[in-house]
């Protein structure tokens, strides 16, 4: 009966020190992960813990950020150092190509363009004496459609805030 | 941001349409899309929805470069609203008229000389230069 009694305990024992030994490492885990979340970069990175061992994988924006996210792992309690650093760094994004659909430059041919497409269109008139076409006058809103189609492809933005629509 | 957020359903329906070399850029205050649409009817509905998301189509914050996929050999349909097409020997209006293509007729895509003016053959024969405007990729 004593026996018994004794190896229950011990059983109980065991069964704590497993239970209580998994635990440990996913609360290292949120805890790093709450760390991490003091670098901004990191919104990639990926930390897994094995018996107190943190592995760092995944992108960082540069290498301030993966030597940061190193130093932040560390200092979280009870995690096993070195901290593995797998963190690739990602090179930093081309810069954006400036958007290819406006042309700067008002010369004769853009100028003839936007006259030959609003030749047909009834009840608009345009003025360039700003520089920038300046529309004017009453039109359907198919034919509004029409002249915002013309812009695009003439690769000039339209001044159109004077254009009425016709109720 | 606020412009790509404003535009986020035109944006949306050009990736569901899957208009290719679909990109969004946004410069001084203008949001620059552009792209090529499969087709006519895609077209029209990224049209339509700029109309909606931005009625009049007045604030000037858009720049829709979207063209239609056309190749050379393609047939295009005169759209002018009822009168014919004029071919000219030259991309311009200067250009002197050497054919005329109807209302609803069918030509062929020569080449897109540039985003205003199309080289064209009508089923006569009579090959020139017409105004891209009035010529839809079927």
């Amino acid at each position: 009966m004593k026996i018994t009694k004794i190896s229950l305990a011990i059983a109980l024992m065991i069964a704590v020190a497993f239970t209580s030994c998994k635990p440990k490492d996913a609360d290292i885990q949120a805890g790093v992960e709450t760390a991490l979340k003091a670098e901004p970069k990191s919104a990639t990175t990926k930390v897994e813990v094995k018996e107190g061992v943190v592995t760092l994988t995944g992108e960082c924006g540069d290498a301030v950020c993966k030597a940061n996210c190193e130093k932040l792992a560390s200092a979280v309690k009870g995690v096993k150092l070195p901290v593995v650093n797998n963190l690739t760094v990602t090179p930093p994004p081309a810069p954006v190509a400036a958007p290819v659909s406006t042309t700067t430059v008002m010369d004769a041919k853009v100028m003839q363009t936007i006259k030959d497409g609003l030749k047909d269109i009834k009840g608009v008139v345009v003025d360039f004496a700003t520089g920038k076409p300046m529309l004017s006058g009453e039109v359907s809103a198919a034919d509004r459609m029409k002249i915002m189609q013309m812009q695009s492809s003439a690769k000039v933005m339209f001044d159109v805030t004077k254009l009425m629509t016709k109720k | 941001m606020a412009l790509q957020d404003k535009y986020a359903e035109l944006v949306q329906a050009a990736h569901a349409h899957g208009v290719a070399n679909f990109s969004v850029a946004e410069q001084n205050g203008v949001l620059h899309v552009s792209g090529t649409a499969a087709n006519t009817a895609t077209y029209d509905a990224l049209w339509a929805l700029y109309a909606k998301i931005d009625p009049d189509m007045a604030s000037g914050d858009l720049m829709m470069n979207i063209d239609i996929k056309a190749d050379a050999g393609g047939q295009l349909k005169v759209t002018t609203d009822a009168s014919n097409l004029n071919i000219r020997n030259t991309p311009s209006t200067e250009g002197e008229v050497v054919g005329k293509a109807a209302h609803g007729e069918t030509v062929t895509l020569v080449e897109k000389t540039d985003d205003s003016w199309w080289k064209v053959r009508t089923a006569d024969g009579e090959e020139g230069y017409a105004f891209a405007q009035y010529l839809s990729p079927m």
